[in-house]
């Protein structure tokens, strides 16, 4: 019997997120959107995450540029390097971690606070006073994460390229026009298209995993923590999947 | 078991016209299990209109999941659960609303809203249930209720700033609201003094005199049953032990019904 539960209880995990996804789907469009708590949610979700988004932006940039420039100068290719970061942080590296640092900071604190209504009883009081706990909670939650998570990846992905330069200043002097023009001239839209609208899917993936996790939690102070690491496991998990698939999608039809 | 206990809720199961006038809650052979673990085996009770039936039992006994059953919280796994005459299990996600708008439920920690002010909390079923728009109506609703509950004083305060009985108060303030019929409490007094108790107490008695609700109170404070009780029913172990008011109970010659009463 526990064998068999054991092998069951995945596929009864992925039908209550089949059926919890259907619950979000169905509530975008009912009558009532909750503006106030959607823009609230855009605040927490931006404003709480802008410093530690910007300086890990800042950082990888910086890092990226001071990793690569000895080897491209063994070329002779150091000129080259305004291009390279562009194009790697814009691709590739900005979004993957960005959406894993939101993983770690906007699924996990979404699945404690749901995961702490749910214990406190505050959910069920909502449904029990014929008020609409999805269309407050989740839904707001969903449509913030996923406006707000490309915003942030793209603020990164800016200060990725001045730490890029700042990083380049350090052992030559660079014209900050010049790196600019550089880094730009290598870019396209195919790079920058693509990499958005995966960044809208890792966003959907972080607030509903998230959502998930704290709206279907255990009673019990325990259940929080537990809600608050697998929405941070899980979520992790869907940003290195979605990406997978990203990339060989972006392959096929942006680069060729 | 109590004969008139007996007596009293036979007429549920077999004859429920009779007495439909004045049922409000009608519960034939209801059953509830977790797993292996039944919670319910079996309860048969009636709540009258304008009544105070006050249900005793250990912890664990199953009181809470009886009234989570009645509003649609948990689903019955068999039996029969009327309220104003409709089963709840078949009612439809619209119909299940509107029974709701009908059925207060004052949770045992007041399950208030912490991200909100007390008068968010209040405006909160005003503006997502009863739809309301005018912020003069709703301003003067929230602080009747709250006057009511004798806390008009902390209509800007947080949750996390109210003490337990506060809390208490805001949230029946919170479901009185939305002038309920029938009110739930789960365990009103649990975890504060007993001061604060009896005032709690005497607040659901005057509850149901001004608004003429019925009322399900469950609790294992005798304080609390003694002053609100019209009726009282004691659970153990999934089923219905005895029923009657607070001075038959306390002389009942049923050791484990008296033991509620030392």
């Amino acid at each position: 019997m526990p064998l068999f539960s054991s092998f069951t209880k995945p596929f009864a995990s992925a039908g209550d997120q089949a059926v919890f996804l259907g619950h979000f789907f169905r509530n975008i469009f009912q009558r009532g959107f909750e503006w106030n708590e959607f823009l609230r949610q855009c605040y927490i979700i931006g404003n709480k995450s802008l410093s530690l988004v910007g300086i890990t932006g800042f950082i990888l940039g910086f890092v990226l540029t001071l990793q690569s420039e000895p080897t491209l100068k063994a070329f002779g290719a150091e000129s080259f390097v305004p291009s390279m970061v562009a194009i790697s942080v814009i691709r590739e590296i900005g979004p993957v971690i960005i959406a894993l640092i939101c993983a770690g900071k906007i699924a996990s604190s979404i699945g404690a606070e749901l995961g702490s209504m749910k214990v406190s009883e505050q959910i069920d009081a909502m449904e029990v006073s014929g008020a609409n706990p999805v269309q407050y909670l989740v839904v707001t939650r969903i449509l913030a994460c996923i406006i707000m998570i490309p915003l942030l990846t793209l603020i990164a992905d800016a200060l990725a390229l001045i730490g890029g330069y700042c990083a380049s200043n350090i052992s030559n002097k660079v014209n900050l026009t010049l790196y600019f023009n550089k880094a730009f001239s290598s870019l396209s839209f195919t790079d920058l298209i693509p990499a958005v609208i995966k960044t809208i899917f890792f966003g959907f993936a972080i607030g509903f995993v998230g959502c998930y996790k704290g709206y279907n939690s255990d009673r019990g102070t325990e259940s929080v923590g537990v809600a608050a690491n697998s929405a941070v496991v899980s979520a992790s998990l869907w940003v290195i999947l979605l990406d997978a698939i990203a990339v060989q999608l972006t392959s096929v039809f942006a680069y060729n | 078991m109590n004969d008139a206990y007996h007596d009293n809720n036979n007429f549920l199961c077999e004859a429920p016209s009779a007495a439909a006038n004045d049922t409000v809650i009608a519960i034939c052979d209801l059953k509830k299990a977790f797993g292996d673990k039944v919670v319910l085996s079996g309860i048969d009770m009636n709540l009258l209109r304008g009544e105070n039936l006050v249900v005793l039992g250990k912890s664990g006994s199953g009181k809470s999941v009886s009234i989570k059953c009645m509003v649609g919280l948990l689903t019955q796994d068999s039996g029969s659960l009327k309220i104003f005459d409709k089963e709840v299990s078949e009612l439809s996600v619209t119909e299940l609303k509107m029974l709701r708008m009908k059925v207060g439920f004052l949770f045992q920690s007041g399950a208030l809203y912490d991200s909100m002010t007390v008068e968010q909390n209040l405006e909160f079923p005003l503006t997502r249930v009863l739809k309301l728009k005018d912020k003069n109506g709703i301003r003067a609703s929230v602080e009747e209720v709250l006057e009511g509950v004798g806390l008009l004083d902390a209509i800007n305060k947080m949750p996390s700033d109210l003490s337990g009985g506060m809390r208490k108060r805001v949230g029946l303030a919170r479901t009185l609201i939305l002038r309920p019929e029938i009110m739930l409490y789960d365990e009103p007094t649990t975890g504060l003094d007993p001061i604060t108790s009896r005032e709690i107490s005497e607040l659901i008695l005057q509850m149901q005199q001004k608004y003429k609700i019925s009322s399900i109170i469950i609790t294992h404070d005798m304080a609390c049953a003694r002053i609100t009780a019209d009726r009282l029913l004691v659970l153990n172990q999934g089923k219905f032990i005895a029923e009657g008011n607070y001075e038959q109970l306390e002389h009942s010659p049923d050791e484990l019904v008296r033991s509620f009463f030392k």
